[in-house]
């Protein structure tokens, strides 16, 4: 049924077999009065149909801006991409025309915001801001799209959906705002769900339903999921691999539950040291030292380098490649790559 | 004006997260949220208040000191309009200067912009006219600021029955239009000065800073700093103007500085309609007026007169929209 | 909603007694004998200024005068002028030349202020956006009996395309050139706030769900951008109409419309008492009303209204 896909892809009749998404080398830039903030430099991932890859990282490490190139939803000005490739299905999104891309964004591509009170329009009932996912794409009648509105509330469980329809974001709770953007995301079963910090604006209790919820209509689609989070906490649960980043760059991949077994990234390592552990109790909590860089001045070599306790002179000489992280007997631990000169060492620290 | 300093994050400011229990029975913790740097406003790393933000910001606009230039050479011409010109703005000759044109090559001297139909030098009609018109905007400015912004204060701080009583003032006065009450107040007063007409138009145009104000104190009022002031005790008038004053006045200052160029403007229209100031005061709007006249033989007898009104105008309005963009960088 | 329109109409009520009380204070209190006046130079009659003053309740305490004036007002009686002739007579020839010449630049400025709006806010610092700053604070610096004359200039003494001064005020294409100039300072504020509506709007996180939902520009633009970009405008509009018909009086002045700022501008020279206060409780009741409308038509575009 995906036209615009088929036309997409390799040649009709064989099935696209690499990776969903694949981004290599993306670079964004945002032109500011003060200079040339480098958000991101250099990011390489994919995802393939039915995986979740998390992102991590602070504000300003990139993540967000990473996932909003791959939207095509930044603003450009200020924002530029002077490189790097975004592939769907094997496809660069960034040489696509306008219209092409614009037919990928929430019927192949769907993306899930932070702060659903803001990011749903407050002058328009969530049933017809639903409903406008079906008129846009599917051409269908207003009525048509008022039922399959009514269906997808459902569909993401919002009680007495029938009767809310009609009304406007401001009348749900947060928890419910946010299945109304999930179910938005979902409204054209796409290939691939961006989630930008999909919890993080909701009550402690809330983040658990909504994000089991999420990952329930994953597998059931089988859809690739991107969550952008800087919350481990979240990640644990959901994620198959994880990418960290700092700076613009990704600084650790690995499978989840050896990252936080083993990080082979000084960052990483700091990250999960400064989670309070029940343990722990009554010790001092860890703090990374330091502020994340400015992005108009990132500092030279290995961007976390000032930070670093481990940083040694080539750490502010050169930048780090991502390299392959292996055990010392050589046997290379599959997925996990490490943006550090010492990731030997650091992997062996405890 | 809503928050100020989040305007371009890419990832909205989350609640600082507690996570819940994860698989492993260990807690997740969420990154630490305050130190973290957005790409669009790194550059606002260094501590920097909204004042001096918006001032460094001030400081580079073209035409922002274009009209302060502008606004000082004004207000010196105010107060020393003889060091512009030798000529007698009063003195009439109906003989040998009546209706003369311009003369360019009497640079700066009587007959520079021409003499109007009493032979007086509207060059120097022109320069002591700026006397009444910032006299006027800058008098009624200050009473409207004092006045509005007192009654807006206590309407916000003390909400409840207060702020309904007040608000409805606020509403009675805001249904007369400035210049329709204006007209009939200073009717009833025969000899009517500069103060005059500065007190009139102070008494009808309180309301809007007022509302400004109220609007502004209204938000500060339920912000972090103010409740926190409030339960270490602070009384009434140190959490008013040590706390909300500060923080609620940008708004003011803002609408005070485009308002200016409006009374500006509303001293003139009704000194034109011969209701606002009167002979001897040189006012333009009374220029304007006794130029219409003669508007067909002699334009140049309105223009010179309306050309200072509207740039004197233009002034404030461009100070004002300045100063706004700067302390308001949403509205950029 | 209904208690939102019911709180709204019941808010007006004090609103209403409080601003014609307040002009009844300014007409009645103030200094000068609008009777004595009546008389011009000539020395009055003490007795036939008394006289007067009885018939128009003059003698009696002002609270007195507005209670009867009030009650009636409340059976559509505007008064006598001193003339003798009705207020409501006066107004009757008047108010119909002012709603036209009001709602030909009501349209003017809504038509092209929305329209300069739409132009510079969507394009923010392009060469039309910078055009129309700088001709909108133009417009807005330039006082309005100015404009009035620079507008006569051109367009009658130079043109000729119309006649400096409207002979007839009742022609609808004299009143043209009369509108344009009294909507035009209106008109730059509807442009510049529409501008800068559009602009914190094209910022809001719900435009980038709408681009992140893969709609057309244009829906994006028509749907989501405007329909919130406009609610401040409509209220602007809404309560200018009848700043308008206030404002009407030196324009009508300058071009001589034989409207209600007309008669207005002479009742006050010549301290006609009943005739202001008349005229200015209509327009304090089209203001108050026009409030109203705005606030109601507020709550039908801003859901959160409505449901506060």
């Amino acid at each position: 049924m995906n036209t615009a896909v088929d036309r997409t892809g390799r040649e009709a009749g064989t099935p696209y077999q690499g990776p969903l998404l694949d981004v290599r080398d993306l670079h964004v830039e945002f032109v500011t009065r003060d200079g040339v903030a480098r958000a991101v430099n250099g990011v390489n991932y994919s995802v393939r149909a039915g995986e979740t890859l998390a992102v991590l990282g602070e504000s300003g490490s990139g993540k967000s801006v990473t996932a909003q190139a791959v939207m095509g939803i930044l603003d450009m000005p200020p924002a530029r991409i002077p490189r790097g490739e975004i592939r769907f299905r094997g496809r660069d999104m960034l040489k696509m025309g306008k219209d092409e891309r614009r037919r990928i964004r929430g019927r192949k591509i769907a993306m899930i915001f932070q702060d659903a009170l803001s990011a749903l329009n407050p002058v328009l009932s969530v049933g017809f801001q639903l409903g406008e996912m079906f008129r846009a794409h599917h051409g269908v009648s207003r009525a048509e799209a008022r039922t399959k509105a009514v269906e997808l509330m459902e569909r993401v469980r919002i009680p007495a959906a029938k009767e809310r329809v009609n009304d406007y974001p401001h009348q749900f709770s947060g928890g419910m705002r946010q299945r109304i953007m999930i179910a938005m995301a979902l409204a054209l079963e796409p290939d691939l769900i961006i989630a930008d910090e999909p919890t993080t604006a909701l009550d402690v209790t809330v983040q658990a339903q909504v994000m089991d919820l999420l990952a329930e209509l994953q597998a059931e689609y089988n859809m690739g999921l991107i969550l952008i989070t800087h919350d481990l906490g979240v990640v644990a649960d959901v994620a198959d691999k994880i990418a960290v980043m700092y700076a613009g760059r990704i600084v650790e991949t690995a499978p989840v539950h050896e990252l936080y077994a083993r990080p082979a990234h000084p960052y990483t390592r700091g990250l999960l040291d400064s989670i309070p552990r029940l343990d722990q109790k009554g010790q001092e909590l860890y703090a990374i030292k330091g502020l994340p860089p400015n992005l108009l001045r990132i500092p030279p070599g290995c961007a976390f380098n000032p930070r670093c306790p481990r940083a040694q002179d080539v750490c502010r000489a050169e930048v780090p490649e991502l390299f392959p992280v292996a055990e010392d007997d050589g046997t290379p631990l599959e997925g996990r790559r490490s943006a550090c000169f010492f990731w030997k060492e650091t992997l062996h620290d405890r | 004006m809503p928050d100020i300093h989040d305007e371009d994050s890419f990832e909205p400011h989350p609640k600082p997260g507690i996570s819940r229990l994860d698989y492993a029975g260990e807690q997740g913790m969420a990154v630490e949220q305050e130190t973290l740097v957005e790409p669009d406003v790194a550059k606002r790393e260094e501590a920097r208040s909204l004042w001096g933000d918006a001032w460094r910001d001030l400081r580079r606009r073209p035409i922002f000191l274009l009209s302060v230039v502008l606004i000082l050479l004004l207000v010196v011409m105010a107060v020393f309009p003889w060091a512009f010109t030798d000529a007698n703005p009063r003195k009439a000759d109906l003989v040998h200067d009546y209706l003369r044109r311009p003369d360019w090559t009497d640079f700066f001297g009587a007959g520079w912009f021409g003499y109007d139909a009493q032979g007086r030098s509207i060059y120097a009609r022109v320069v002591y006219g700026a006397r009444a018109s910032i006299t006027v905007g800058i008098f009624v400015t200050a009473a409207v600021t004092v006045l509005g912004g007192l009654t807006g204060m206590v309407a916000g701080y003390y909400g409840r029955a207060v702020d309904a009583v007040i608000s409805r003032v606020v509403d009675i006065f805001f249904g007369i239009p400035l210049l329709l009450g204006a007209l009939v107040l200073l009717n009833a007063f025969t000899t009517r000065t500069v103060w005059t007409v500065v007190l009139a138009l102070a008494v009808l145009g309180w309301t809007q800073i007022a509302r400004v104000m109220r609007g502004a104190v209204l938000t500060v009022k339920q912000s972090d700093y103010v409740v926190a002031g409030r339960a270490l005790g602070a009384g009434t008038g140190r959490l008013m103007f040590r706390h909300i004053l500060p923080n609620a006045v940008a708004p003011v200052i803002v609408v005070a500085t485009i308002a200016l160029g409006g009374y500006i403007a509303t001293e003139a229209t009704l000194s034109f309609l011969g209701i606002g100031l009167q002979d001897p005061t040189i006012s333009w709007g009374i220029d304007i007026s006794s130029a219409q006249k003669v508007i067909r033989t002699a334009p140049y007898v309105l223009f010179f007169p309306a050309a200072a009104l509207s740039a004197t105008v233009l002034a404030f309005i461009m100070m004002g929209d300045a100063v706004r963009d700067a302390l308001d960088p949403k509205l950029r | 909603m209904g208690s939102y329109v019911l709180r709204r109409v019941l808010q007006m009520i004090p609103v209403f007694f409080g601003t014609t009380l307040l002009i009844f204070v300014m007409v009645y209190t103030l200094p000068g004998d609008p009777v004595t006046a009546l008389f011009g130079e000539k020395a009055a009659d003490p007795a036939v200024v008394a006289s007067i003053k009885h018939k128009y309740f003059l003698d009696q305490p002002l609270w007195k005068q507005y209670l009867h004036y009030m009650g009636n007002l409340f059976q559509g009686d505007f008064g006598t002028s001193f003339t003798g002739r009705p207020v409501s007579d006066i107004m009757a020839g008047a108010f119909p030349v002012t709603i036209r010449l009001a709602l030909l630049a009501f349209v003017f400025e809504m038509i092209l202020g929305l329209a300069l709006g739409m132009l510079s806010g969507l394009r923010r610092g392009s060469v039309q956006d910078t055009l129309v700053l700088v001709l909108t604070l133009m417009v807005i610096s330039i006082p309005v009996f100015v404009l009035a004359y620079i507008a006569q200039t051109v367009f009658a003494t130079n043109l000729g395309w119309v006649t400096p001064t409207v002979q007839d005020s009742y022609d609808l294409s004299q009143l043209v050139l009369p509108a344009v100039v009294l909507g035009s300072l209106s008109l730059a504020y509807v442009a510049r706030l529409t501008r800068t509506s559009i602009g914190e709007n094209l910022r809001a996180d719900y435009m980038r769900t709408a681009v992140a939902k893969g709609l057309p520009r244009r829906t994006i633009v028509l749907r989501h951008l405007l329909r919130n970009s406009l609610i401040p405008v409509i209220t602007f509009l809404g309560t200018d109409l009848g700043a308008l018909m206030g404002g009407a009086i030196v324009t009508e002045g300058i071009f001589n419309v034989q409207g209600i700022g007309n008669v207005l501008y002479r009742a006050i020279n010549t301290k006609e008492g009943p005739t202001v206060v008349g005229i200015v409780t209509v327009l304090v009741i089209i203001y108050l009303v026009a409030s109203l409308l705005v606030d109601l038509l507020y709550a039908v575009l801003d859901p959160r209204i409505r449901y506060a």
